[in-house]
């Protein structure tokens, strides 16, 4: 079971950078889409023994960050028409050894804290590095879409530490966190939808009519 | 049952509202009426801890709440006159009762993801109603504040998550994330997730408060929306972010890290203050000038948590002093909007009223005697240099002087200057004025002579949070 | 020096050439053609060697020299593998470096005789070919290290018997993406272009005939097969097989591998230009997430 959880976290790392590196939006929302299965079948991998609970959270997991987030997703970028991205304010390769930067960082962060209960310290190491790659994701792309995304990515670094205390932060508050980044998405999905429309573009580098 | 209906009762006031035309302000008013009696009850009866201890009222807790019920009750009768003159769009009503909603969450929550829901849930209810105006510029204010909004939350839902982690393995009967027990089984946190923890809340909620350097987007926001969701913004959710941090540093002072906590928040305090007196000066447009005002107050805030003693107490006197203030500043100038009175020049003259609110306001704002926040920022320097800190309370002053400075010449200019087209006297709704009156007069009483239970409810928050009485 | 070793490298030099064709063989049948015969690359050695050379006026003794020495470095790189599963036929400690400084040496005299020809597009192809050599030797080395952090040894017999974990699961693909770049395979590069303006390492080759050719092409034959055996061996621990499985296990996953090679050429296109250094990071960023691995367990 433990190589199994680290094959896991190993393939959530992967997704992550792949998102980092890729141009096409579409293979960005296709790695969160398969990064959230990963997510799903976690708390399977990380149980001995499958409760009523684990089931229900991986398949609620599944259901809406592997399938209903990205589906929504490419309907808005079905709606918006773009392809893909320009380049970015920081280049693709300085965001990729960033993220190997953030990867060594939450990983010296990791072994500083002791890990609850008896999970592999990758785990810890793996949600950090979502949050700090997710943070990268929002800070230096221009595209909204794809800001979306690295919300997406930060909230699932969020879920991965998350599942540390799955056995004591009940259901109701994972749950929550389910909602939050179905709705959260959502309204993002929508406002999108209305800034293509307004801007003839997703460019967020475009919204500068506001400063001082 | 008390807790519970405080939070359901504006909930089911959202739903009941959502479709109707928004024309009548009426089924607002109504629905915050009855919220703010309930409140007024649970000022008379407390109401005991229902949830296993999820929902409870606690002092610091009916602060805010009050705080929030008022305010939101006042804006509630600005919006009958405002529907009268705008379009309401549709939910309009219903969205801002789901804010109330979602607040009244916060501040009788204990269970503190419970408490992170509902700022969730704040978060989302305004998203629409920054865009009520469905153009250009309001979408831009939308989504920097969707996307800012959303990392801080996330950042706090973290934190929340590395405090649960904190309580390590519970004993029998601790229950995971509640306050209580969080206090009272402080001694055994473990104190580098505590630490963490801390950090993370702070810099999440304190995104939602608006501390810079996570204010990016309260300019751009409170210059976009309505004056009225304005206000409420700056009165109503800032409260509810300073109660994140405020349970926060409960915690972590109940664990003995006061020590830990204590320069993080005046470093931002501080850092808030620059930056605002920095933006301040020079600002041509005012519902921005109102914003970095607001980052300025909320830096006081934070800046009276950090310093710990009777800076407490000011805190938690400045945020009932903020609501009050920032409410009575954004409706004078929605109102002045609503007139489509010139915004530079001749406000006093076109729209009288609101003109002479606008102008309590500024001296209230800017914390002259005698209106309250005169006092709040009086006890706040007292803690610095009572604490020892010479230094934080004379750049303190320094940077309040340079505010008042900019926030002074933005406000007269607008009342005094001669208009560039001489436009008549608009006759003011007896709606649009009576809920910044109202505020006006409330802050002017909170500078002259703070009511007994008030005095009490304050300085058992203050407590609670580490810190004295004077 | 035993048997075991020198039998290995005689193996593996004898099946070197087999390895491109199979990579090509495996695309025409995914993309619907017979192709050419798996062995076509050993006859058309054996065809070129009966011929005679031609050589441009403008060129030196630097143009005779690259054939030769790209021959004679692989071969001494492939003495320092382990290809039997248990030692090479020399080893020492620190070896690796000198393995990939033989690589480079080859690489570097094959750019110095595209550069003597004086022709533009030779020059175009050997810069290109310097830039992706130099953004690949990082990803390489930094294999090497999470090879030394896992087994503890400095020498390359030692290091490629590790047990199998997660970093090296990484390194394995890490490495893969080396072999794409260092055999110029696809998406780096296309074997199969006859496009002057498009060609990397194919250009290099261009004005080299007969013999020169026959050398060149069986060491970059050479040179991919050692590319090849390194994830082999990095995945695949032999060092409990008895000889003959091991050499055959070696043999075996240097065809699967070339059979991917082939697969990936069917189904993608050469990376725009710009695009590849992006690729070539991408082989060190997870080369450098191997090591990360590696310190955290």
């Amino acid at each position: 079971m433990q190589h199994l959880a680290d094959l896991v976290l190993l393939l959530v790392l992967l997704t992550s950078f792949l998102i980092l590196g890729t141009t096409r939006l579409t293979t960005c929302i296709r790695a969160v889409a398969v990064q959230g299965g990963l997510l799903g079948v976690l708390p399977l991998v990380l149980e001995p023994q499958w409760s009523a609970h684990t089931l229900g959270l991986a398949t609620g997991t599944i259901l809406v960050k592997a399938i209903v987030l990205p589906w929504f997703l490419t309907w808005a970028i079905r709606e918006a028409a773009v392809r893909r991205e320009v380049e970015p304010r920081v280049g693709y390769i300085a965001s990729l050894i960033l993220g190997v930067v953030a990867v060594a960082v939450a990983s010296a962060v990791a072994t500083r804290l002791p890990v609850p209960g008896d999970h592999p310290i990758l785990l810890l190491a793996t949600s950090l590095s979502c949050v700090i790659m997710g943070l990268l994701v929002l800070a230096t792309r221009g595209k909204a879409l794809i800001q979306v995304v690295g919300y997406l990515m930060l909230e699932n670094g969020i879920y991965v530490f998350g599942l540390t205390s799955v056995d004591r932060v009940p259901f109701l508050v994972e749950v929550g966190v389910l909602l939050d980044v179905f709705v959260g998405v959502f309204i993002m999905g929508i406002v999108v939808f209305h800034i293509n429309r307004e801007f003839d573009s997703l460019d967020s580098a475009r919204l500068t009519e506001l400063k001082d | 049952m008390l807790l519970a209906a405080l939070v359901l009762v504006p909930a089911l006031g959202a739903a009941g509202a959502y479709g109707r035309p928004a024309r009548h302000g009426a089924w607002l008013v109504a629905v915050a009426g009855v919220h703010l009696s309930l409140v007024a009850w649970a000022w008379l009866a407390p109401p005991p801890a229902i949830l296993d201890g999820w929902l409870a009222l606690d002092p610091l807790g009916l602060v805010v709440l009050t705080v929030v019920s008022a305010l939101f009750f006042v804006v509630a009768t600005y919006a009958v006159g405002y529907l009268r003159r705008e379009r309401g769009g549709r939910g309009f009503a219903s969205w801002l009762l789901a804010f109330l909603a979602a607040a009244s969450l916060v501040a009788v929550s204990h269970h503190l993801a419970l408490l992170w829901v509902g700022m969730e849930g704040t978060t989302l209810a305004f998203a629409p109603l920054i865009f009520q105006r469905r153009d250009r510029r309001s979408l831009e204010a939308v989504w920097k504040y969707l996307v800012i909004s959303s990392v801080g939350i996330a950042l706090a839902l973290l934190g929340t998550f590395f405090l649960a982690t904190a309580q390590g393995d519970l004993g029998p009967g601790v229950r995971p994330l509640v306050l209580d027990d969080l206090v009272t089984g402080a001694a055994q946190l473990h104190p580098a997730w505590l630490k963490a923890a801390f950090v993370f809340l702070l810099v999440g909620y304190g995104t939602k408060l608006g501390l810079a350097p996570m204010h990016t987007w309260k300019p751009d926001t409170y210059g976009e929306s309505p004056a009225l969701v304005a206000g409420l913004m700056a009165g109503g959710l800032t409260s509810c972010a300073f109660l994140g941090i405020a349970r926060a540093t409960e915690v972590t002072t109940a664990a003995g890290l006061a020590a830990f906590a204590r320069p993080p928040l005046v470093a931002f305090g501080l850092l808030s203050l620059a930056v605002a007196a920095a933006f301040v000066i020079g600002q041509s447009d005012i519902r921005r000038l109102l914003a970095y005002s607001s980052v300025e107050h909320v830096g006081l805030l934070v800046l009276g948590l950090g310093l710990g003693g009777v800076g407490a107490y000011g805190s938690m006197l400045h945020l009932v002093n903020n609501a009050l203030v920032k409410g009575l500043l954004f409706l004078a100038v929605g109102n002045a909007a609503l007139a489509a009175a010139s915004p530079r020049g001749g406000l006093l003259r076109a729209v009288p009223a609101s003109g002479v609110l606008l102008l309590v306001g500024l001296f209230a704002v800017t914390g002259s005697p005698p209106f309250g926040m005169f006092l709040s920022e009086l006890t706040i320097l007292r803690a610095a240099l009572g604490g020892g800190h010479p230094w934080i309370a004379a750049a303190m002053l320094g940077l309040l002087a340079l505010i008042f400075i900019g926030i002074a010449s933005m406000i007269l200019e607008m009342l005094y200057a001669p208009a560039a087209a001489a436009s008549p006297p608009v006759r003011e709704s007896r709606w649009l004025l009576v809920g910044p009156a109202a505020l006006a007069l409330g802050v002017l009483v909170l500078g002259v002579a703070i009511p007994g239970p008030l005095q009490d409810l304050l300085a058992h928050a203050a407590s609670a949070l580490g810190g004295v009485a004077p | 020096m035993t048997a075991g070793p020198l039998v290995s490298l005689v193996a593996v030099l004898l099946l070197a050439p087999a390895l491109p064709g199979v990579a090509t063989k495996t695309k025409s049948l995914l993309t619907g053609r017979h192709g050419a015969p798996v062995l076509q690359l050993h006859r058309d050695l054996l065809r070129l060697l009966r011929k005679g050379a031609v050589y441009s006026t403008t060129t030196t003794w630097m143009f005779r020299l690259a054939p030769v020495a790209g021959v004679v470095t692989p071969l001494l790189a492939g003495i320092l593998l382990p290809l039997d599963g248990r030692g090479a036929v020399l080893q020492f400690s620190g070896d690796f470096v000198a393995f990939a400084a033989l690589l480079a040496l080859g690489r570097f005299t094959l750019i110095l005789a595209a550069l003597d020809t004086g022709s533009s597009f030779e020059g175009m192809g050997a810069s290109r070919d310097a830039a992706f050599a130099s953004l690949v030797e990082p990803a390489l080395f930094l294999c090497f290290v999470v090879l030394i952090l896992a087994t503890g040894q400095l020498s390359l017999s030692g290091m490629l018997g590790a047990a199998p974990a997660p970093s090296l699961a990484m390194v394995a693909v890490s490495l893969f993406f080396v072999l794409l770049a260092e055999a110029s395979r696809m998406p780096v590069d296309d074997p199969a272009t006859h496009l002057e303006l498009t060609m990397i390492h194919e250009v290099a080759v261009l004005d080299h005939s007969g013999p020169d050719l026959a050398l060149l092409l069986y060491g970059g034959a050479l040179r991919m097969a050692l590319f090849a055996a390194l994830p082999v061996s990095v995945l695949v621990s032999r060092a409990r097989l008895a000889v003959p499985l091991a050499l055959a296990a070696l043999l075996a996953g240097m065809v699967m591998v070339a059979v991917v090679v082939g697969i990936i050429e069917s189904s993608m296109a050469r990376l725009r230009l710009g695009r590849v250094p992006q690729f070539l990071v991408a082989a060190s960023v997870l080369a450098s997430l191997g090591v990360i691995l590696q310190l955290l367990t």
